[in-house]
């Protein structure tokens, strides 16, 4: 993709998410930013390229550290979000489950 | 694969991002949200697998169980407390990602590169560094392994702003050298980034940290995009400035809740104050100090045994209360003290008052902290109120109980002009018409400011480890 393009893109989905983050309700700030950490390990596609295009052994086993890393925040992030969200009930929800015990 | 279609199916995953995020803006979506982006990343992971053919490499494969197990194991053992120093670190991992994959493209042997990708290279392996060290110094900083307070060094605005120009020129030269050079500056502009990272964070207060965090959230998103230029990848650019983007509106929201611009937090200036000689003298408590971790003495003259007459007034304030607001903040977490606020709720309840919970945007040590750790013991987040909604419905409540809160509480903030917290919006307490207080002790919270709540006739105060004070409430309510 040429440099243009990219640099548009850059610009649309900034302004995007930015609409659509500001609707993210206080309420739910932590696990918007935990859910973001997993977003962020994005980087691990780039990762996943520079390390099989490697041809030392070195820039192979820092591409695989790199690898490592983002695969930790992509897991790690999303699972700790999906921990948090189920966490959040309404009270109808709290009441009927506290009556089933 | 054409790139023309790796293209389009890298757009639908983005466009998956931003749908999970959307799904967010309401607790009961917030999940499937989560999960939509969980899938569209495994989506992404096998696009870019297989269009560069490289799905059956071993070693591709094994770092990425590696770094799942990692991931899980963090995950699953996390304590809900400890959310801001997890978020912290995971930032630094995003960023130090970032910059190796930048540095490995830079100096690998995968091909000449044009200008604009080493540019970006260069610039990538920059802000990911940055990013990785600061969120370092953060989360040393919210685990207690640093001392939380700010470090002033000698000339520090001087060290930061050549440790800034030193990162940028460096970052910036990578691109035009070759060879053995390139790999020597790439490594001198890694140094000069790290030690930015640093000098800019040591002097971040404990109280700015959820400024601090929200603002390196935005960094990891920001290097991530500036790798996906390096490498030419849609999906790395979009999807970093989606991260940027979200790291920006709450670093603005926080910004706004405590009534401070990011200079001020960045430069340190909003914990040590330059204004009245209380607030100077104060400022040089060890911030620490209030909310005092639990176990430690409070002061003799604080210590002083409740009166009968006064515990027989307590229990019949409670029994007497119909609206009843709890104001929780750090202290609570603190002290571990979210379960016993959720049997004082059930207890309050049982006796016919209704109970909600008024949520600074500031309180704890991360955006949305606090609710996180109501919903922990079961609070329903419908009674989880926002600082605006809670300051509109506090004039007609009976009873405001707070527990381990402070600044965000400090009628000072209104008047106390110079002091850090002078203009920061609060939760107006003093509007109800009782306040009981259950804090470590009196002692200013950490901006410094000396707290005039608790010198006011309407307000009782219960000092002490908030597990216990509550639990001394639950015991008052008349049955």
């Amino acid at each position: 993709m040429s440099e243009l393009l990219l640099a548009i893109l850059l610009v649309v989905a900034t302004l995007a998410g930015y609409k659509i983050i500001g609707q993210v309700p206080s309420l739910l700030h932590t696990p918007l930013m935990s859910g973001m950490n997993a977003l962020s390990g994005v980087t691990m596609l780039g990762a996943l390229v520079a390390t099989a295009a490697a041809v030392s052994t070195g820039s192979a086993l820092l591409g695989a550290a790199a690898i490592v890393l983002a695969t930790i925040n992509v897991v790690g992030g999303f699972l700790v979000t999906h921990r948090m969200l189920r966490m959040f009930r309404s009270t109808k929800l709290v009441d009927r489950q506290q009556d089933d015990q | 694969m054409t790139a023309a279609v790796h293209h389009i199916i890298a757009l639908i995953f983005v466009v998956g991002f931003l749908g999970g995020i959307r799904l967010m803006r309401s607790p009961r979506t917030a999940a499937q949200g989560n999960l939509l982006g969980a899938a569209c990343m495994l989506g992404a992971v096998v696009l870019t697998l297989v269009k560069h053919g490289v799905i059956g490499t071993g070693l591709l494969w094994a770092a990425m169980a590696a770094g799942a197990a990692i991931g899980t194991v963090i995950a699953l053992r996390v304590t809900m407390v400890q959310m801001p120093q997890l978020v912290a670190l995971l930032n630094g991992f995003g960023g130090a990602a970032s910059a190796i994959v930048a540095a490995v493209v830079l100096n690998g042997d995968a091909g000449d590169l044009n200008l604009f990708s080493r540019l970006s290279g260069g610039l990538a392996l920059a802000v990911g560094t940055v990013t990785l060290s600061g969120s370092l110094v953060a989360a040393g900083k919210l685990t207690g392994r640093l001392r939380p307070r700010p470090v002033v060094l000698r000339s520090h605005g001087w060290l930061t702003g050549v440790a800034a120009a030193a990162t940028a020129g460096l970052a910036l030269a990578v691109a035009f050298m070759v060879g053995d050079m390139r790999v020597a500056v790439s490594v001198a502009a890694l140094v000069a980034a790290a030690l930015y990272g640093v000098v800019m964070t040591i002097r971040i207060g404990g109280a700015d940290m959820p400024i601090t965090i929200s603002l390196l959230n935005s960094c990891s998103g920001l290097a991530a995009a500036i790798a996906g230029f390096a490498i030419g990848s849609p999906l790395l650019v979009a999807t970093g400035g989606i991260v940027g983007a979200a790291g920006l509106i709450l670093t603005q929201s926080m910004c706004r809740a405590m009534n401070r611009s990011l200079m001020e937090v960045l430069s340190g200036r909003t914990t040590v104050a330059s204004g009245s000689g209380a607030a100077t003298e104060s400022a040089t408590v060890d911030p620490q100090a209030a909310p005092r971790a639990p176990g430690s003495e409070p002061p003799a003259e604080e210590g002083r045994e409740h009166a009968q007459g006064e515990q027989a007034d307590l229990g019949t304030l409670l029994g007497a209360a119909k609206t009843v607001v709890i104001v929780p903040g750090y202290g609570m977490a603190l002290a571990q003290a979210q379960q016993q606020v959720k049997q004082l709720m059930d207890r309050l309840e049982a006796g016919g008052a209704e109970v909600n919970f008024a949520i600074h945007p500031v309180a704890g040590r991360m955006p949305g902290h606090m609710n996180v750790l109501l919903a922990e013991v079961d609070v329903p987040y419908d009674k989880l109120w926002e600082l605006d909604a809670a300051n509109a419905a506090l004039a007609a409540t009976d009873l405001v109980i707070i527990v381990g809160a402070n600044d965000v509480v400090n009628p000072a903030a209104g008047t106390a002009e110079g002091t850090p917290i002078y203009g920061m919006p609060i939760l107006r307490v003093a509007d109800a018409g009782k306040v009981i207080i259950c804090n470590m002790d009196t002692a200013p919270g950490y901006a410094g400011v000396p707290n005039p709540l608790y010198e006011d006739p309407e307000v009782t105060l219960l000092l002490g480890d908030a597990k216990e004070t509550v639990a001394q409430l639950i015991a008052l309510i008349p049955r």
